[in-house]
């Protein structure tokens, strides 16, 4: 489907829901579902509360469809509400730890030097059928700091655009870059080292480091 | 017209940019020349692309099990 035709199909499902159908609501929610469940896991990191906030973001965006304008994405507008549910529980649960985005903005400027030089070879995707690599990339997600880990996932799990990603989070599209670009070598830093030995077993390993 | 050299730090600063082709054709040339003649900067290259990969992989974020059956019955549920 062409991303008019999708359009299209969903403005015509939003007008069911607002005639009354609701099942047209499932239809129109289900192939979002896994991006609201990783979008709500991002903030909350555990997968419990991530269902929870799902649900309630579901429930909301339902009750809230009247007020969707069609010249946003509906997919971007979903994902809006569930970072905002997600968010909202995180305040409540933790009021005291939780790290306000807006307070993040320092140590962005200047340069990021990267820690390790390891030739880090091109993994088979069969790498990830192992339990504890999922695992090892999803604490690497979950260290990442709120500002950078709610970019990466946006971006590079969702496959969201930069623009997209802008709307959501409130920020630059500049400032998207940035912070991906962090983001993504600072998960290189803490992965790349994993790769070496632990995770490819019974290759020669090889470095490559000058200094 | 030769191609102007760039530094190891002006690699690593566009190197996110690289990947997603966010960058003028100029800077994308002179990246390639650079990465042809720098192993380090060819290794946070591969590590970076590869980190891309690893955390785009639907597995990553798997949905536990009987999560939409739930989501279903919450919104059967609704008045």
């Amino acid at each position: 489907m062409t991303q008019s035709q999708l359009r299209t199909n969903e403005a015509e499902l939003i007008k069911s829901v607002c005639a009354g159908e609701r099942e047209a609501f499932y239809e129109l929610v289900r192939p979002y579902e896994r991006m609201i469940y990783a979008t709500a896991i991002s903030v909350v990191k555990n997968p419990a509360d991530a269902e929870e906030v799902a649900q309630e973001a579901v429930l909301k965006a339902f009750s809230h469809l009247s007020t969707f304008r069609a010249e946003a994405k509906f997919s971007t507008w979903l994902v809006q509400i569930t970072y905002n549910e997600a968010r909202m529980k995180l305040k409540k649960a933790h009021p005291h730890l939780y790290e306000s985005i807006d307070d993040q903005q320092q140590n962005e400027e200047g340069d990021f030097w990267p820690k390790d030089y390891a030739d880090w070879r091109p993994i088979p995707s069969e790498l990830l059928e192992q339990k504890e690599i999922r695992q090892a990339v999803r604490n690497a997600i979950n260290s990442l700091s709120p500002s950078y880990r709610e970019v990466l996932v946006l971006r590079d799990v969702q496959h969201l655009s930069i623009k997209e990603t802008s709307t959501i989070l409130g920020i630059s599209e500049p400032n998207v870059k940035t912070r991906l670009h962090r983001a993504r070598l600072l998960l290189r830093d803490s992965l790349a080292p994993g790769i070496d030995g632990s995770w490819i077993q019974g290759q020669p390993y090889r470095k490559a480091r000058a200094w | 017209m030769a191609t102007i050299e760039i530094s190891c730090v002006e690699v690593w600063r566009q190197i996110s940019d690289y990947l997603d082709d966010e960058i003028s054709p100029e800077m994308r040339e002179r990246m390639e020349a650079h990465f042809k003649a720098c192993a380090h900067c060819t290794a946070v290259l591969d590590g970076t692309r590869n980190v891309v990969e690893l955390v785009g992989d639907g597995r990553v974020f798997q949905m536990p099990d009987g999560f939409s059956k739930r989501l279903y019955k919450k919104l059967q549920k609704l008045p």
